[in-house]
């Protein structure tokens, strides 16, 4: 049964359709990517998820149910843009939120404890949330929103404040999240961590679905016919080559549809050019995501 | 514990946490016991005084000569005007006065000053008014007739029931004391507490703390418990209040000894009290929720939440009228109207009987616009609270209303 289960999903409002028949599930213990630029609808989806907002049509399930009050509570949700009750203490913020979720006191502020020592933000307990950077908010927000153990917890641009040091701590809890079996879904437009963390992705443009699926999988999918190469010597003409890209540092050979990379590198070794680097050329997902909203935008 | 009881529990204590709400709860009695100090104080400066005052008086008329001292007022006779104005300016009269040759046709006398006045000390007018009286009756009538003409009216009003038997419940400005004084307070935390909810509202919606609070509670649970969380704050401002008003009387009793002991509660009175104010502030938490939906900010909730708390204000307004008049139809209108029900009908109960059909149907209207305004609220909450910086335009709420 898969975590979540979105199934033509339609939101509009006024002036524009924001969700436009989108469906995706997210299975079980993966990091799932919703990714999109801005004003794709990641938004509206995650709302529509959570039951803040409820769709024109189709619907979702959490779980294999359909979000309820006690279902609620096996959920955790930081939003994208963040704040907490500023005159109100650590402690008591996280309590509260906490306690909203279903934790009793005793309970809320025993893993309130162990999760501030975790992220350092222990001395800060006693302070308002005024008082705080940034940052600090943000990792207390992050607390917040898996204090009450979610199954599934659902983080919109959950790096967006935070220094390189805390990015790192964030992203190593959300791995060990991940090894215990909860749900994460990620939505973000930063691609490099959507790379290094995700399994699946979801990316959406205007609403609707541009690409689904394993990330591994996609990333072959886009994979270019041009190899990377490294070398010493004179290279010349390569058979089965139409275009010689030099970059700094290395060379990129554009090969034509029938030659594959294997047949470059055994006529580059039959030539005895010294190789330092040979690899296939593989799309960063930021290419690919570049690539495929522009030919949305087409 | 229930979610919407442990919404009510947070905005409960963190509403009477807030620096500004103890400072408002604490200030309103402050102000009263000044208010009190104040009163002490003038009534102290204008209290009868040992002192005499000496006024002036030239009788061109003839037959002005007796009953020249009136209590701590000495009427000094001038042959003529020039003489009394000089004595004035040196300082030997505080005042003087001419009755003229024509004063019994005319009736008028002619007073004469030094300092700014913007009309003569009753003490003065009466000690006048007693002295040319008494000179015109002398020899007319009995003494003792005389001192009941310069004695003042005692009217002494005893209301009767329809049967002719003495009324319970007196006629009287005693009565009115309690109303009074309770609807300012009434006026006083509705306004506090609705913006204490647009304020929270706002706060949420300006930090978007709003979508973790709706995706762990209902748009229903959360409006429920911070309505009456905040609500509750409110009653318990009113309940310092109210605890503190026999302190303030029994302080001024030593002023305004006499009048505290006619103070009385009209009948029904604390049970109306306490069902208009869950109504009012019902009313106007549902109202300022609304607001808090579909304002950008909390700043411009507030703006606008105050077009709705003048019907409130009017009946303070025409307080004095309702005292006069208590009967006219415009109070009936406003005992009906919703956003005046609440301070109307309390100002009333203190002027005159209020007919058990205006009572039942003003607070049948007041309980059908707080069911409706919440079911509209509730429309109008979900789709506009998570609308950030935007403040929708009216046709945009209308629509969302039509189509729910």
């Amino acid at each position: 049964m898969p975590t979540v289960e979105v199934n033509h999903i339609v939101k509009s409002y006024a002036d524009k359709v924001a969700v436009n028949d989108l469906s995706f599930s997210v299975a079980q213990g993966e990091i799932f990517g919703l990714i999109g630029p801005n004003g794709a609808g990641k938004t509206t989806t995650i709302r529509m998820m959570i039951d803040i907002i409820k769709p024109d049509s189709g619907d979702v399930t959490i779980l294999g149910e359909k979000l309820s009050e006690a279902s609620k509570n096996k959920l955790g949700y930081m939003p994208e843009e963040r704040g907490l009750y500023k005159k109100l203490r650590v402690i008591d913020t996280i309590v509260y939120l906490a306690s909203l979720k279903g934790m009793d006191r005793h309970s809320a502020e025993g893993k309130a404890d162990e999760l501030l020592n975790q992220t350092g933000m222990l001395p800060h307990k006693r302070k308002k949330i005024e008082e705080l950077s940034r940052g600090m908010g943000q990792i207390i927000q992050f607390i917040v929103t898996i204090i009450h153990d979610p199954q599934l917890i659902i983080l919109d641009e959950p790096f967006a404040d935070l220094d390189p040091v805390n990015t790192e701590l964030l992203k190593s809890m959300l791995v060990v999240l991940r090894n215990q079996g909860k749900t994460i879904i990620l939505s973000t437009h930063r691609m490099n961590q959507v790379e290094e963390l995700c399994d699946r992705i979801l990316m959406i443009n205007d609403g609707r679905s541009v690409l689904y699926g394993d990330l591994t999988e996609i990333k072959s999918r886009y994979r270019s016919t041009s190899v990377i190469l490294d070398f010493e010597g004179d290279l010349g003409k390569v058979p089965g080559v139409t275009e010689k890209r030099v970059h700094k540092g290395h060379v990129e050979l554009v090969l034509d549809g029938n030659t594959t990379p294997q047949q470059v590198l055994e006529q580059l070794i039959s030539r005895g050019i010294l190789i330092n680097r040979f690899e296939v050329a593989t799309p960063s997902l930021n290419e690919i995501f570049l690539k495929v909203v522009g030919q949305n935008h087409e | 514990m229930n979610r919407t009881l442990l919404i009510f529990r947070h905005e409960f204590l963190h509403t009477i946490k807030r620096t500004g709400f103890i400072i408002i709860t604490l200030i309103v009695p402050v102000i009263g016991l000044l208010a009190i100090e104040g009163l002490q104080l003038v009534s102290g400066t204008v209290k009868p005084t040992a002192e005499i005052t000496t006024i002036g008086y030239v009788d061109e008329s003839g037959g002005f000569q007796q009953y020249t001292n009136r209590g701590n007022i000495m009427f000094v006779r001038f042959d003529t005007p020039d003489d009394a104005t000089k004595a004035l300016v040196r300082g030997d009269i505080k005042e003087y006065f001419v009755i003229p040759s024509d004063y019994d046709s005319t009736g008028v006398i002619n007073r004469y000053i030094l300092e700014k006045q913007l009309a003569a000390p009753p003490a003065t007018t009466t000690a006048i008014k007693n002295f040319i009286s008494s000179n015109l009756l002398a020899g007319r009538v009995p003494p003792a007739t005389i001192d009941l003409i310069e004695a003042p009216l005692n009217l002494v009003t005893t209301r009767l029931t329809e049967t002719g038997a003495v009324a319970t419940e007196q006629s009287g400005y005693g009565n009115f004391i309690v109303p009074g004084v309770f609807s300012v307070l009434l006026v006083l935390s509705i306004i506090f507490s609705s913006t204490y909810l647009l304020q929270g509202l706002g706060e949420e919606k300006e930090n978007h703390l709003i979508e973790i609070l709706l995706s762990s509670v209902s748009a229903r649970q959360l409006l429920t418990g911070k309505v009456l969380g905040i609500g509750a704050a409110g009653l318990a401002q009113v309940v310092v209040w109210v605890i503190s008003t026999p302190l303030l009387l029994s302080l001024a009793s030593s002023t305004f000894s006499g009048f505290t002991s006619t103070i009385q509660l009209p009948p029904n009175f604390l049970l109306l009290a306490v069902v208009y104010f869950i109504l009012g502030y019902s009313l106007f938490a549902v109202i300022s929720a609304g607001i808090g939906a579909i304002s950008s900010n909390s700043r411009e909730g507030q703006q606008l939440i105050g077009i709705f708390t003048i019907p409130l204000l009017i009946p303070l307004w025409f307080m004095s009228l309702q005292m006069l008049f208590p009967n006219n139809l415009i109070w009936v209108v406003f005992t009906i109207f919703p956003l005046s029900a609440p301070v109307e009908v309390i100002l009333r109960l203190g002027a005159s009987d209020i007919p058990a059909w205006e009572l039942a149907t003003s607070i049948a209207v007041l309980g059908l616009s707080i069911i409706g305004i919440l079911l509209l609220t509730i429309k109008v909450f979900r789709t506009y609270l998570l609308m950030y910086r935007k403040r929708p335009k009216f046709g945009e709420i209308i629509r969302s209303l039509r189509n729910g």
